[in-house]
């Protein structure tokens, strides 16, 4: 078994993203303090540890320089760091937040023995700027306990870590604390008190006193580290990664062979995509050319989708745009917004004719923007330009029962005011330049703003609309506002 | 021109034109008529909002897809596509500026591929010789109606011009011819 411990896995991963030769520290809040999460080798020699107050280590070493912590980059960043460790074995699992743990049985001779492959893993997480400690053991609680709390330096190049001989698992373990069985704080605190510190202490304990006192959690982590009990590496599953390439022996600048390349990458991609039940929502292919000017063309799809044809023919439109150089010699397609996608039933004709109108939909979304590609959903008030919602068709449901209401207009637009005195009606009014005649009123109908909402346009206050029908043929929509004694035109009837 | 009885129906796979005041209400109602999806195009800058608790009773809303375009080319552009995509019911465009022969023929050419049926909401006088009918759409006032419009033929292709006078009937989702009426010039003859 291998364990690797990476204890500087966040500092590591900021410095390598901008490096900083100064003692350096990320910082996390808890609650309502900043406290140091991950320290680099200068704090530490300047006296810093972790967990310590911000406003302590700064008072100790006021050049420090912090920024703050991000767990979910952290997390990625150990994830990466599994998937590559992978080369090594194909069983590899998470150990605790900072750990990997690898299951070597039958994978070591591969690489010339463990000494071999331990100095091939610590040269690359050298070269790469993780600081880490590795150890193999023939357990795994062996392993997990000389890599966090075995002697010696913490792996450089030259090192390359601790291997324990086989068979001899207690003599390695010996000297060790008893945290390094993976016991919680208060165990060991109070194994420590009955003047237990050590694994070589624990060991000629009597079991059955210690099974009473200490549970079977304790006599198992022992068993566990001396190889009594078996502990398998149960490996993380694998996250499906949807990006393909392909690098091509001499440039290409046709669009037609960029097409002929896009659909064998697409063909490997769909293929992918339906093992998972997943499809594409979001897809980028990026072109290398050979003076290194990279290309990105992106194409966003109405709906998840994962048939090659068609996206072939939604990229079209995208790919005139490229420039070509002086050709292309590599193609990368990458699915940067995956969603799930359940298998559907074959020759479903309502849904082949829902594929026409997604398929416009993309198209139309590439070019304007889906944010333009809009629908009606139904919106409680009262106000007649907020009564409904325009939604993304992309993103959006549509509402089959629209709520019934009162008559209203068949367009509206911004109040336009009529030259009109009082409060009545009138009988006659000019808007856009024609003299209209009233023959029919009906209202009014009282509309309030709605308080909670500051609308502009309804600081005037309440309003009594009209449906006013004329002579002239025009049916318009007019409003009264008392409170600002006006009249206005704000729609017109079909 | 003359009233004519038959109900006004567009040639299908074309695009017409249609302006005057009730011209959106006569788009819709021609939407109406047909299955599928509408869309419904309009210029961003477009002042005038389409209410969907307005056309509620003529259309449902739901079969209703607004796109919007910031630029005169993109809208054009829009409106080919979705001609050509064979994937909608009806398309309906707003086009506030005159429309050249080449831009008309264009888009003649792309409901003739796509077999879609469409309407472009022009200015007066603003069309294009391409299109197969232009209709001119004013509401009509009569003491006992309030959906009543005249919508007249102005330009037919394979026809003759003609004038309707019609209303919308809610509940049967159809348009009704009705004939006008007049004030008869003499007494009525005598039944025997």
């Amino acid at each position: 078994m291998l364990s690797l411990w990476f204890p500087k896995l966040a500092s590591d991963q900021a410095l390598r993203h901008r490096s900083c030769d100064a003692p350096f520290a990320l910082n996390l809040r808890v609650g309502n303090a900043d406290h140091l999460h991950c320290l680099n080798r200068q704090a530490e020699a300047a006296g810093l540890r972790r967990g310590m107050g911000l406003a302590d280590a700064r008072a100790l070493c006021p050049g420090l320089v912090t920024r703050p912590a991000d767990l979910v980059r952290e997390a990625a960043g150990l994830a990466a760091l599994l998937r590559w460790a992978g080369r090594y074995s194909p069983m590899v699992g998470h150990e605790g937040s900072d750990g990997l743990v690898a299951d070597l049985t039958g994978v070591a001779h591969l690489w010339g023995g463990e000494a071999a492959l331990l100095a091939d893993l610590a040269g690359r997480l050298a070269r790469a700027g993780i600081t880490a400690r590795a150890a193999v053991a023939d357990t795994r609680g062996a392993a997990y306990a000389l890599a966090r709390h075995g002697e010696g330096p913490l792996a450089p190049p030259s090192d390359c870590g601790v291997i324990a001989p086989p068979g001899q698992g207690l003599a390695a373990l010996a000297d060790l604390p008893l945290v390094a069985l993976r016991l919680d704080h208060e165990t060991a605190t109070a194994l420590a008190r009955l003047g237990l510190r050590r694994i070589a202490d624990l060991v000629t304990q009597p079991r059955a006193p210690l099974a009473r006192r200490f549970g079977p959690g304790l006599l198992l982590r022992l068993d566990q580290a001396l190889g009594a009990m078996a502990e398998p590496v149960s490996p993380a599953a694998a996250t499906p990664y949807f990006a393909v390439r392909m690098t091509l022996p001499e440039p290409i600048g046709l669009i037609a062979d960029v097409e002929a390349g896009l659909a064998r990458l697409l063909d490997q991609i769909c293929g992918k995509l339906l093992a998972a039940y997943c499809g594409a929502r979001w897809l980028r292919l990026e072109l290398q050319r050979v003076d290194r000017g990279d290309v990105a063309v992106e194409v966003g799809l109405a709906r998840p989708m994962r048939d090659a044809r068609r996206i072939a023919a939604l990229f079209r439109p995208a790919l005139e745009s490229v420039d070509a150089g002086f050709g292309i010699d590599r193609l990368r397609l990458v699915v940067t917004v995956v969603e799930p996608m359940p298998p559907e039933q074959l020759g479903n004709v309502v849904q082949a004719g829902k594929d026409a109108f997604d398929d416009l939909v993309t198209r139309l979304g590439n070019r304007l923007g889906f944010d333009r590609i809009t629908r009606f959903l139904p919106a409680d008030s009262h106000i007649p330009e907020q009564s409904y919602n325009l939604a993304p068709v992309a993103y959006s449901q549509a509402v089959n029962d629209w709520p019934s209401g009162p008559d209203r207009p068949l367009q509206i637009f911004p109040p336009e005011p009529l030259m009109v005195q009082g409060a009545q009606l009138p009988q006659q009014f000019r808007w856009r330049r024609m003299s209209l005649t009233i023959a029919r009123a009906t209202g009014p109908e009282r509309i309030e703003p709605e308080w909670w909402l500051d609308t502009p346009a309804w600081r005037s206050g309440l309003r009594d609309y009209w449906k006013v029908e004329t002579t002239q043929g025009r049916r318009l929509w007019l409003f009264y506002t008392p409170r600002n004694p006006g009249w206005f035109v704000q729609g017109e009837f079909a | 021109m003359f009233l004519s009885a038959r109900r006004p129906s567009l040639l299908s796979s074309r695009i017409h034109e249609a302006f005057g005041p009730a011209a959106l209400g006569f788009a819709l109602m021609q939407a109406a008529q047909r299955p599928g999806m509408v869309a419904l195009l309009v210029p961003e800058h477009r002042a005038e909002t389409v209410l969907p608790a307005g056309f509620r009773r003529i259309l449902p809303p739901e079969r209703v897809a607004v796109i919007r375009a910031g630029s005169d080319a993109d809208l054009l552009w829009a409106v080919e596509e979705a001609l050509r995509a064979a994937a909608l019911g009806f398309v309906i465009a707003v086009w506030d500026k005159p429309l050249s022969l080449t831009q008309g023929r264009r888009l003649q050419l792309a409901a003739e591929a796509g077999r879609t049926t469409g309407i472009l909401l022009i200015p007066e006088g603003g069309g294009s010789n391409a299109a197969e009918t232009r209709w001119h759409c004013t509401p009509l006032w009569q003491p006992a109606e309030s959906t009543l419009m005249r919508w007249s033929l102005i330009k037919n292709k394979k026809g003759t011009c003609e004038s309707w006078v019609v209303r919308w009937d809610a509940t049967a989702g159809a348009i009704t011819v009705v004939s006008e009426t007049g004030e008869r010039s003499g007494a009525a003859p005598p039944v025997l």
